[in-house]
């Protein structure tokens, strides 16, 4: 009553494009993550006023589709002749925005640590990394938590986007079988069935720890 | 570093293909909006209906929209729908994904924003007199569309910029489509995404303030 030509082997196959679509999630979210704490750290140190320079780039990465920065990164890569693979190419772009996004999390994170607690921090003899570290960047990542996991299941389905540079990810994977099979539902049914595996636990986690600490609660 | 001459003259002169490509974006966007905003008041009914079949309708929607790539909800409609002898050109594949994945994020804006409504608002309307249905429309509908303007701002930006993925599935008349048709026929990949890019950054802003004055008008007392 049913039967496909899908083997065990195209299985491996989409495993493996589900594989290159967590390695690519997983470099730039890591990347992302430290260049936009770094810059939200940075934004709200100098003030809006010196920082806006760095606020208008990333609000570029923010408002330019991501198919448009991929095919612009890699042809600005060819033309500066640094000969970098497609994964690397990929990686960059959406470390750069996701550090677009990280930057606002973060920034939202350390502004809502009260000044006053800071203050006191600052009164008892503590020096600014002090501050940063022992009072600020626990109380922020309470606060910034839910959005960063948010964020990171954002670039996961964003990743989807990569295959644009020859990268065979999941979707690519799928569609490659797609051509070979025939069978356009059935495949992407898996294909998508595969996304939501990975990121639906992911999602319930975000929205249990916002459950969970957002105070007043 | 640069052994690279850039040609924006020949780039330049496309600008005008490419301003008709953005109407085409703009018109995509907004009717995926429209589409999207009433398939997500259906559902906010539903997941308030207390129906079981109805809100787990609703729920499976809004979680496949919010946990799946818009690529992906795009192949499914242009490729996907196929196997049902339904075959949809990239602009209705294209409407019809996008219009999907709004909907799923508008309903869930929705439902967050219900909550800034009291429930005995609704029961207020009901002991007027009103039908259930009357209550939700003419009470709580337009207190939650005010709450969730916002959201629905960012996400007109985000379908902005989500047609863009029509190229992948052989879309040629919006922005992304004309760009890349331009840039297989001369090679100057850089020079005329740039530009793209640029238009791309001036609609998004363009809404996001048009977002704003309007709700300035809008929603003063």
């Amino acid at each position: 009553m049913f039967n496909t030509a899908l083997s065990w082997s195209d299985l491996a196959f989409l495993a493996q494009g589900a594989g290159m679509t967590l390695a690519v999630t997983a470099v730039s979210v890591a990347a992302g993550t430290v260049l936009g704490i770094l810059f939200g750290v940075i934004r709200f140190q100098v003030g809006p006023y010196w920082a806006a320079p760095l606020t208008f780039v990333l609000d570029v990465f923010r408002s330019v589709p991501l198919l448009i920065q991929l095919v612009l990164g890699n042809a600005l890569q060819a033309i500066m002749k640094l000969g970098w693979a497609p994964f690397t190419t990929s990686c960059v772009v959406l470390s750069l925005y996701t550090a677009a996004y990280c930057t606002e999390i973060v920034r939202g994170g350390i502004d809502s640590v009260p000044t006053n607690t800071r203050r006191a921090a600052r009164s008892l003899g503590m020096s600014w990394f002090q501050d940063m570290r022992y009072i600020v960047a626990p109380l922020a990542v309470r606060v910034s938590l839910p959005s960063w996991i948010g964020l990171t299941l954002g670039v996961m389905k964003d990743s989807a986007l990569v295959l644009w540079l020859g990268l065979i990810e999941l979707l690519r994977a799928s569609q490659i079988l797609v051509t070979r099979l025939q069978e356009p539902l059935f495949i992407l049914l898996i294909c998508g069935a595969i996304y939501f595996i990975i990121s639906l636990p992911i999602a319930r986690l975000g929205g249990y720890l916002e459950k969970r600490w957002s105070p007043n609660d | 570093m640069f052994n690279y001459t850039f040609h924006w003259n020949q780039a330049l002169k496309a600008l005008p293909q490419m301003l008709d490509g953005a109407l085409v974006t703009l018109q995509i966007a907004l009717l995926s909006m429209i589409i999207g905003m009433a398939i997500a008041i259906a559902l906010t009914l539903f997941r308030l209906s207390g129906n079981r079949l109805l809100g787990g309708f609703a729920t499976a929607w809004v979680e496949v929209a919010r946990n799946t790539p818009a690529l992906f909800q795009i192949y499914m409609a242009h490729f996907g729908l196929g196997n049902f002898g339904i075959h949809l050109s990239p602009f209705v594949a294209l409407l019809v994904g996008i219009a999907f994945n709004n909907a799923g994020y508008l309903a869930e804006n929705f439902r967050g924003a219900l909550k800034a409504i009291p429930e005995t608002q609704t029961r207020a309307g009901r002991s007027l007199g009103m039908t259930s249905l009357q209550a939700f429309r003419l009470i709580v509908m337009p207190q939650m569309l005010r709450v969730a303007f916002l959201p629905a701002t960012n996400q007109m930006v985000w379908a902005i910029l989500m047609t863009s993925l029509g190229v992948t599935v052989g879309m040629n008349t919006d922005l992304a489509g004309v760009t890349q048709e331009l840039n297989a026929r001369s090679f100057r990949t850089f020079e005329f995404f740039a530009i793209a890019a640029v238009i791309y950054y001036v609609i998004a802003k363009a809404v996001t303030l048009a977002a704003r004055v309007f709700a300035a008008r809008m929603f003063r007392y």
